[in-house]
């Protein structure tokens, strides 16, 4: 079973580069433009892990996490933020909403996967 | 494949950088909506992100600053007023040509670079200042691989006692897949520790009572270790000893740091996270720090936090109704297509059309009586082939809005060149072209709007002399007529200054010092070659081009510029194109035995001549008369040289046409044969510039047919004379 990854961010850049560290790593990549995309499609995909971006248009990785975290939906799905500031402070908010992790943008392709390796133990 | 990616990152750079600007022109308009605010930030941050991602380095400081600034007019610490408006614009501009170098290669204006570095540094807090963005990876301290130097290979055995806070289970972290990364490193066995379980009567949902001693014999370094803690940090207690370890306790610290994008002076408050830190003392009683302790500073903590997500939640509502709005008007879904792939769909509708004439061609030559059935089917197949064909440029069409939008740009510049204040006026941006066409109008519309600055418009002290508003005005429209694209530049300055154009002209002889020019052949005198007004070679418009500029890369485009211009009130330049470059109807013609083609968009009405029409003029000129006006003969076939000029006029079959600057003509042909549409074969690269056609087509029967330019036949047939006679000959009617 591979793992699968929910990758939410509004640039298609970052998108392709997600696909293309992923997808040879053998996960199985999904992705959506925006906050609101990634929360709408996350029940039909049930990804095992989600990768959010913070800055994101309608809405981003704070409101994404919160509305997994949410009562409706209720997720405990490992929620890794991508984000290019590496503050500490911008860690914790991250956290307190409940993410799980973050990854700096730019991020390299081995230290993507120990990530995700680390909150969802796939072995890819 | 990262090439393919960087492509895709550099198309995306030309949306963000056009989002930018539009959010910027309607912040500048007075839009007072954080969501466009919101929207340019997110751009400039995503330009950020993705160059980061190919290290242009360059690229990435400059966004992170101009995004700082944002960042703070987002969270509303700085005011938009009309100075950072400008200096916001002018730092777009220049991000923009840091994305066209990073692109294409080439130099950035360091200077300008620097200027802007400083001016967006005013700014910035000097506290915000220290928090620059490091393109640093997490892999860089994190990667698995060993940050020891790799001679000294030795194995260590590692202590580790975790104890997860129940916070942690909040976050989706999981002890267990922390463990199986722990177990990559090396050895480990695992031990859980369940003496603090309460009686089952006891036990409260959620708390977090479990804790495990690990084992793990690695020949890693310690910051690995440390590393698959990374994101429970705080949320867990944690010790980690060994043997001997004292020596890399320091590397350890550093490399914990740079995890958390602290710098060394910033240690302070990396010690204030709760993170159990391992001293030399813990390590002789590895006991786990009392949760005592632990839990004010965790308090605190989440202290800090809570009016902070308090304050999130809030902007996320409003910004939760904002998007309930947005969502219904968003953008419609999209593909993006490679520009090669619609080339070619073009091209085979092209040769689809031509194919229908074709069978067209051998139906009507078959010896059968009735062919009205099929016929009939032929016509649903034009009819068919005509959809396709409007479908295929519908594809191709785009919006004039991104090329206004860089016309923004120039006058900006332009302005600030000059000392002169105009802003431009965007009308019909909607207006869609085909791509080609946009493409290619950029230089001749940049052009025009320099001249409309650098010429058009006064300086502002003559404008408020002049009663006009200080800010001069400059209207940039697109519209669909009939069949064709109008694009217009319009300007509020002070007009043409005739009397300044003739005597150029006649200064560099262009004109003979006698002509008699009307008011309309004056304007057309800066489309000469060699033309130009400016007296002095300003930076702006005197690099050696002039007006005939764009007039031929209009004329490249089959399409055609006119000035109209009203002293003091200022000037208007039209550019009118047709739709498409690849198929256009015209009309088919017989001319010496060749079989032509007129574009139906320069004819204004065809008619059969008799004798009567047909008045002679002078030694070789003929004129028609047309319901009481006289209108030039052009006769085609002699024009291309293909029948002597001494050639006795047949009262043959005549197209009048209009040229640019409003005359009118009258072509000669032998017989008009059908009406229909042709695709458009240039001749680019297959032979020279002929004058006189502008292309070529295949026509139903496979034979190739030229496509004549009515504008420069009239011009070839020594026309100017025949226009001239032609005035003086109304002028003498009319007096």
């Amino acid at each position: 079973m591979k793992t699968k990854v929910l990758a939410i961010d509004d640039s298609r850049t970052i998108r392709n580069l997600l696909a293309a560290c992923l997808e040879e790593a053998g996960f199985e990549y999904h992705s959506a433009v925006d906050g609101r995309e990634g929360v709408d499609i996350y029940p039909d995909i049930a990804p095992d892990v989600v990768i959010t971006d913070i800055n994101m248009p309608n809405l981003d990785g704070f409101g994404v996490i919160e509305e997994l975290r949410g009562e409706d939906i209720n997720s405990k799905v490992p929620i890794l933020v991508l984000t290019t500031e590496s503050s500490a402070d911008l860690k914790a908010r991250a956290r307190s909403a409940g993410a799980t992790g973050w990854i700096t943008k730019p991020f390299d392709d081995d230290s993507l996967i120990f990530a995700l390796k680390r909150v969802t133990g796939a072995v890819a | 494949m990262t090439g393919s990616i960087l492509d895709t990152f550099f198309e995306e750079c030309e949306e963000l950088l056009e989002a930018m600007d539009a959010g910027l022109a309607a912040i500048e308009e007075g839009d007072q909506d954080p969501e466009t605010v919101n929207a340019v930030f997110r751009a400039v941050h995503s330009i950020k992100g993705g160059a980061g991602a190919f290290g242009l380095d360059d690229l990435v400081a400059f966004a992170h600053n101009f995004e700082t600034v944002f960042d703070d007019v987002r969270s509303n610490k700085l005011e938009l007023d009309e100075k950072l408006i400008q200096l916001l614009f002018r730092a777009s501009d220049h991000l923009s040509d840091l994305v066209t170098c990073a692109r294409d290669g080439g130099e950035v204006d360091q200077a300008h670079h620097d200027v802007l570095i400083s001016a967006l540094g005013e700014y910035i807090d000097d506290e915000e200042e220290e928090l620059v963005f490091e393109p640093m990876g997490v892999g860089a301290a994190f990667d698995p691989t060993p940050l020891a130097p790799l001679a000294e290979v030795q194995e260590a055995r590692y202590d580790i006692r975790f104890h997860p806070l129940k916070e942690m289970f909040d976050t989706g972290n999981e002890p267990y897949f922390l463990f199986q990364a722990l177990s990559d490193l090396g050895a480990l066995s695992v031990r859980l520790d369940d003496s603090e379980l309460p009686g089952f009567e006891a036990m409260e949902d959620g708390e977090s009572y479990l804790s495990w001693e690990l084992t793990l014999v690695t020949s890693e370094s310690r910051s690995a270790i440390e590393a698959v803690f990374e994101f429970v940090e705080g949320l867990c207690e944690l010790s980690i000893s060994s043997e001997g370890e004292d020596e890399d306790d320091a590397d350890a610290l550093a490399a914990l740091n740079a995890a958390f994008g602290l710098a060394p002076a910033e240690e302070e408050s990396a010690v204030a996270l709760p993170l159990e830190k391992p001293t030399p003392e813990a390590n002789e009683t590895p006991a786990p720090a009392p949760a005592s302790v632990e839990a004010p500073v965790e308090a605190e903590a989440a202290a800090d936090m809570e009016p902070d997500a308090e304050h999130e939640r809030a902007a996320e509502k409003t910004a939760e109704a904002k998007k309930e709005t947005a969502k219904s008007s968003g953008p419609k879904p999209t593909l993006r297509v490679e520009l090669d792939r619609v080339d070619r769909l073009i091209n085979a509708v092209g040769e689809l059309i031509i194919n229908h004439s074709m069978l067209a061609q051998q139906i009507a030559n078959l010896d059968v009586t009735d062919t009205r059935d099929v016929e009939t089917e032929l016509e649903g197949f034009k009819n068919l082939a005509r959809d396709i064909q409007e479908g295929v440029m519908a594809i191709r069409a785009q919006p004039v809005k991104p090329l206004f939008q860089r016309m923004a740009r120039i006058v900006r510049e332009a302005s600030a060149a000059t000392g002169k204040t105009a802003k431009l006026i965007t009308i019909g941006e909607t207006t869609e072209v085909d791509k080609t066409v946009i493409e290619r109008l950029a230089d001749p519309l940049t052009h025009i709007l320099r001249n409309a600055v650098d010429h058009g418009i006064e300086k502002p002290e003559v404008r408020v002399a002049a009663g006009k508003g200080k800010i001069g005005e400059i209207r940039l429209t697109a519209a669909h007529r009939s069949g064709s694209v109008c694009i217009e530049v319009k300007d509020d300055g002070a007009g043409l200054n005739r009397k300044k154009i003739r005597q150029i002209a006649i200064d560099k002889g262009l004109i003979p010092e006698n002509a008699e020019l009307n008011d309309g052949e004056i304007d057309n005198l800066l489309f000469l070659p060699g033309f130009s007004t400016a007296t002095e070679i300003s930076n702006l418009s005197g690099r050696g081009v002039g007006m005939d500029v764009v007039k031929n890369a209009v004329g490249a485009l089959g399409g055609r510029v006119n000035i109209s211009s009203t002293p003091g009130e200022g000037s208007v330049f039209s550019i009118i194109l047709p739709l498409t470059l690849a198929v256009m109807d015209g009309m088919v013609v017989s001319v010496a035995g060749h079989t032509m083609v007129v574009p139906i968009t320069a004819i204004v009405e065809t008619m059969r001549g008799n004798d009567d029409m047909i008045n002679n003029l002078g030694a070789d000129g003929t004129l028609l008369s047309i319901r009481g006006s006289f209108v030039p003969i052009c006769d085609v076939a002699s024009s291309l040289g293909l029948r002597s000029s001494s050639h006795s006029e047949p009262a043959g079959v005549y197209l009048l046409v209009e040229t640019e600057n409003g005359d009118r003509c009258a072509l000669a042909v032998d017989d008009i044969h059908d009406q229909r549409q042709v695709v458009i074969k240039s001749l680019d690269g297959v032979c020279g510039n002929v004058p006189g056609v502008s292309a070529a087509t295949i026509l139903g029967d496979g034979k190739i047919a030229m496509i004549l330019d009515p504008e420069s036949i009239v011009t070839a047939s020594s026309s100017a004379a025949v226009f001239d006679t032609e005035r003086r000959m109304n002028n003498a009617i009319a007096s």
